[in-house]
């Protein structure tokens, strides 16, 4: 089990290189000069020039590159080109709200998600099937934004529930920080939801049709005994799966919810990042999500192999 | 002709009303100037943020431009990315993956990358590419387009890798049919109906992704109507003004719900092996 579990990590690295080499080619490559973006409009040609040589943008690309992979290996990401802040430092200080929200928004999606999925099943083409289908239809395919704007109107304008926007630590105050995460943490759930429960069904209703289900059956044990031991046990693998690759695909929507709901974490960092064209920032947190991205896959096939002995690779 | 419109396809009830839908937008948005009176750019400050009214049926925005009229015309440009996006998307991403599926030594590199590509978060991919390039119809198009390739590549790279080893393929080699000719005569045509249903999919991403950039102020420029750009143009009046930011949205969730409808009708009648793998 631990080689299997090794050979995964291996099989990551050369993935995580051939992302920092697809950024570096894309901002290397890429119609704008950095040195030109740094210097400013007004620069003299020898300024530029200066510049240049400073980053080392005169050297080969290969040298920078090799230059640039050594820099990322000891944890430099760069500064950014306005607070002249390292990177890292400006990612670490906004992380919470964004791994706050992820949480809350991958739990919130497994809680409901799940029993529903395993209801749908078991009730397979009733009526209750058809609501959560339908559900889960409308889920892929109304816009987090739109989801979340359509919230606030309801939950925040008119009924007057919920702050409109905003974000508390957990530390600090723990019902502000539930009050503040609640419409954020649903409008983006929706189309976990959707996922989550979509693949329990069908792997659910797969497993359903096995033999086994059908001596436990005929043993007489108790519905909910067949149908959480006996089947969901069995549906997990790709049920996980999905959850991992459904929490890697979190990250793109995590930035368009900061947005919505004002939450001062990574995504609204890349878009303010992106709106003053700070690239030394957007490079820095592709790379660190992209790095999240690999690593969570990675924990999805290490679980896979913990959770069914039969996996071999 | 007649043949192709008896396909199982036309008789399924959800390609019917997600295409009927998908119908009605289309022609909505090419006739935007027969159903609005209004220029979709003209400023007005006289009507500033009216409400809906029967006059401006979904309101008017902070320039007292009206909403509806800006939807439609907002529609075409929509329309217009994710067909692009599509069709370019398929074409590279089809021959990646006949080329990667077919010559073995091209297989490992060309994969890898693919997977290097599909690490990267497909948002924050096209936000940077936007960025470094400025935003234009063509950089938004090839923007969305890159994170999707990978995902068409990987599905005509496994179609030929089980296709290669049939017969009628391996009698093609025998008989030393050149290489390119068993590629797009014997193993393309059946990765026709995958693509397709994967196609309709690449349509409702990218109407979303374009929507999601023009939102995060990284898309196309801001006085074009788009949908994303009416919504993020909202954000700042939406508590006085909430017209300005449901009705683009409404619009926008209602053409991705029509493409995804009729992705799940062609894949049910179209490739019955995808079916079984997503199980319903």
């Amino acid at each position: 089990m631990l080689r299997l579990i090794a050979s995964r990590l291996v099989a990551a690295i050369p993935v995580m290189g051939m992302v920092a080499i697809l950024v570096f080619l894309m901002l290397r490559l890429g119609p704008s000069d950095p040195a030109l973006i740094l210097a400013g409009d007004t620069a003299t040609p020898e300024a530029v020039a200066a510049i240049r040589a400073g980053l080392g943008l005169d050297k080969p690309l290969w040298y920078q590159f090799l230059v640039w992979i050594g820099q990322l290996l000891s944890g430099d990401f760069g500064l950014s080109v306005f607070s002249r802040q390292p990177v890292i430092d400006m990612v670490l200080q906004r992380i919470e709200p964004t791994v706050s929200l992820a949480f809350t928004t991958l739990a919130l999606s497994i809680v409901i998600a799940i029993p529903a999925g395993v209801l749908a099943a078991w009730r397979h083409d009733s009526w209750l099937d058809r609501l959560i289908m339908t559900f889960s239809v409308l889920g892929f395919s109304i816009p987090v934004f739109v989801l979340g704007y359509i919230f606030i109107y309801l939950f925040a304008m008119q009924m007057d529930w919920l702050p409109v926007q905003g974000f508390t630590p957990i530390g600090a105050n723990l019902p502000n920080f539930l009050r503040q995460i609640a419409m954020p943490t649903l409008a983006l759930s929706f189309i976990y939801i959707a996922l989550f429960a979509r693949i329990t069904r069908s792997a659910m209703l797969e497993v359903l049709r096995e033999d086994y289900i059908r001596t436990a059956q005929a043993k007489g044990l108790p519905e909910s005994v067949i149908l959480v031991k006996h089947a969901l046990r069995n549906a997990a693998v790709p049920i996980v799966s999905v959850i991992g690759i459904g929490f890697a695909l979190m990250i793109g929507g995590v930035v368009i919810t900061e947005t919505v709901f004002n939450i001062p974490g990574i995504g609204r960092l890349v878009v303010d990042a992106v709106l003053a064209r700070d690239y030394p920032v957007i490079q820095g947190v592709i790379l660190l999500l992209s790095g999240v991205y690999v690593l969570i896959n990675l924990l999805t096939d290490i679980a896979y192999i913990l959770l069914d002995p039969r996996i071999r690779y | 002709m007649r043949g192709f419109f008896q396909h199982a396809a036309f008789r399924n009830t959800s390609v019917l009303i997600g295409g009927s839908l998908l119908l009605v937008l289309l022609i909505a948005a090419l006739a935007a100037p027969l159903l609005s009176a209004f220029d979709p750019l003209q400023i007005a400050p006289r009507f500033r943020l009216k409400p809906p009214s029967e006059e401006f049926w979904m309101g008017t925005d902070v320039y007292g431009r009206d909403i509806w009229t800006r939807v439609l015309y907002g529609g075409r440009t929509s329309l217009l990315v994710s067909a692009c996006v599509a069709a370019v998307a398929l074409t590279c991403g089809m021959l990646i993956g006949l080329a990667a599926g077919y010559f073995r030594w091209l297989d490992g590199v060309a994969m890898r990358a693919m997977d290097g590509l599909m690490a990267i978060p497909g948002i924050l991919l096209a936000i940077a590419l936007v960025t470094l390039s400025g935003a234009t119809l063509l950089t938004v198009i090839i923007a969305i387009v890159i994170p999707e390739i990978p995902r068409v590549a990987r599905l005509v790279r496994a179609v030929v890798l089980s296709i290669r080893e049939e017969p009628y393929v391996e009698a093609a080699i025998g008989l030393g049919t050149p290489s390119y000719k068993i590629l797009f005569w014997h193993i393309m045509p059946n990765t026709i109906a995958p693509l397709i249903v994967q196609g309709t999919y690449i349509c409702a991403s990218a109407i979303l992704t374009e929507a999601i950039l023009s939102f995060l102020g990284a898309g196309l420029p801001s006085e074009l109507p788009t949908w994303g750009n009416i919504i993020a143009e909202g954000r700042a009046v939406f508590q006085r003004a909430p017209w300005t930011i449901l009705f683009p949205g409404m619009m926008l969730a209602i053409s991705i719900l029509a493409v995804n409808i009729l992705g799940d009708g062609l894949r049910d009648t179209l490739d019955p092996r995808m079916q079984k793998r997503m199980g319903n």
